[in-house]
């Protein structure tokens, strides 16, 4: 559809996260994963809308919100293009964290905690660890009234 | 600007209202979506935007302030009615040589390029095309006259998938190129969540909500919490639909930029917007326009 472009979105219907979400999430993982670095230029509004039949303002609002996050820069009549990369870890260091994982995952195993749970257990302790880090204050986005 | 304005805009068939107490403005811009039930009123009005039928009582104004069926604002606004208004034995190029000559502007060449771009072949019979090439071409037709108001009456109702995906990529296309400003009815809300930003719900003639969808989504909550509460809560809060099982109760309700409405021990989650259209099509009683309503309780099982 769009020649120049570094990325192609698609949409998933069922999975109830907003359209314009889904167009931000995929340029992060893809900056998480390498397959976009700076420089690239991601898909025309006008290319973006004709091959999603999506709203316009959809895909403007995706822009702005990566563009707000300091990921992309907007160049006047040529497009989106990506300013920064997302931290991103060596393989080196990926791959020494994913064995000092899988250790842990087989001890949970050993004690009887199944897949769900080791992702829950997994996923409260690192907001627990952002939370203690930026000095016990709530997390932000909660609308829960305790 | 408003692309559309009514005030007490109503419109009586016999004894029956089609439409009661319509006052609306849709700002340009936008796709705004136009949804509710059949019989609910939107082909009524519809057609009173275009002029094609007169209020009974109240007023109704296009593109900024023009008269409905006016020759300025029949110059501005393009209508492609429900039933694919073709004739079946006139060729395609025959569509284009009437249409041009029966309209003040259109654009022969953008029309042939768009048909050229959709391998509809010039020298086929109209009715000889299959359902989406024959709503491409009235699409393709009405965009010729370089409208500022697109209006499409249950534009997708008869297409497949796959033609319903290309014919709202080119209204959207078009949307992004022209600026053209969009209205479109359907009770197809599932699609709608994609392609509109604007939502007017109509039920049993009456506007029941108007508004940006993100602002909709953002002023609306689903809460759950315990049951036994869902009574005494509901009497404070505005709640649009409320379902309850045994122990756990779901109220949608309208938050008016209040996030310390949710009560102690309640979840507040964000709601999509065939969920909110929905919500409001099981209460025809509850509104989401500027000014309060409110609602009670009614449990249901399960």
């Amino acid at each position: 559809m769009d020649g120049g472009a570094a990325l192609e979105f698609r949409l998933d219907p069922a999975s109830g996260v907003p359209t314009s979400q889904q167009l931000v999430q995929q340029v992060e993982h893809a900056l998480r994963l390498g397959y976009l670095k700076p420089g690239d230029r991601l898909p025309k509004v006008r290319d973006a809308v004709a091959s999603l039949a999506i709203n316009p303002n959809t895909v403007l609002k995706a822009y702005r919100e990566l563009e707000l996050k300091g990921l992309t820069e907007g160049r006047p009549g040529q497009g989106t293009f990506i300013k920064a990369t997302l931290n991103r870890v060596g393989l080196p260091e990926l791959t020494k964290l994913r064995r000092s994982l899988l250790g842990w995952v087989s001890d949970a195993d050993t004690v009887g905690l199944d897949a769900d749970g080791m992702a829950a257990l997994f996923a409260s302790v690192v907001r627990d660890f952002a939370e203690r880090r930026s000095g016990g204050a709530v997390a932000e986005g909660s609308e829960r009234v305790a | 600007m408003s692309v559309i304005e009514a005030n007490g805009l109503g419109k009586r068939f016999g004894s029956t209202w089609a439409l009661r107490d319509c006052s609306l403005a849709v700002p340009a811009g936008h796709v705004a979506a136009l949804v509710g039930p059949n019989g609910a009123g939107k082909t009524t009005l519809l057609n009173l935007a275009v002029g094609l039928v007169t209020p009974t009582v109240g007023s109704v104004t296009v593109l900024g302030g023009q008269a409905a069926g006016s020759p300025a604002a029949l110059d501005g606004i393009a209508f492609v009615a429900q039933d694919v208004p073709l004739y079946g034995n006139l060729s395609a190029a025959d569509m284009l040589h009437l249409t041009r000559n029966l309209n003040r502007h259109f654009d022969q060449r953008a029309a042939e390029r768009r048909l050229a771009e959709l391998d509809i072949p010039l020298k086929r019979k109209a009715g000889r095309l299959s359902g989406g090439q024959q709503a491409q071409l009235a699409l393709t037709l009405a965009l010729a006259r370089r409208p500022r108001l697109l209006i499409l009456d249950e534009p997708m109702a008869m297409l497949d998938p796959v033609a319903r995906h290309n014919f709202m990529a080119t209204v959207l296309t078009t949307a992004v190129d022209e600026g053209v400003s969009v209205l479109l009815s359907s009770h197809v809300l599932a699609e709608l969540e994609r392609v509109a930003d604007f939502l007017v719900l109509l039920s049993h003639g009456r506007v029941q909500v108007a508004g940006e969808v993100d602002e909709l989504l953002a002023g609306h909550r689903v809460l759950v919490g315990p049951a036994a509460e869902a009574d005494r809560y509901a009497e404070r809060l505005a709640v649009v639909h409320a379902r309850s099982g045994g122990a756990q109760a779901h109220l949608l309700v309208r938050m008016n930029g209040d996030a310390a409405r949710v009560p102690p021990g309640w979840d507040a989650h964000p709601v999509g917007l065939e969920e909110l259209a929905l919500a409001y099509l099981r209460e025809p009683d509850a509104a989401a326009l500027p000014g309060p309503a409110r609602r009670t309780v009614t449990a249901v099982a399960g």
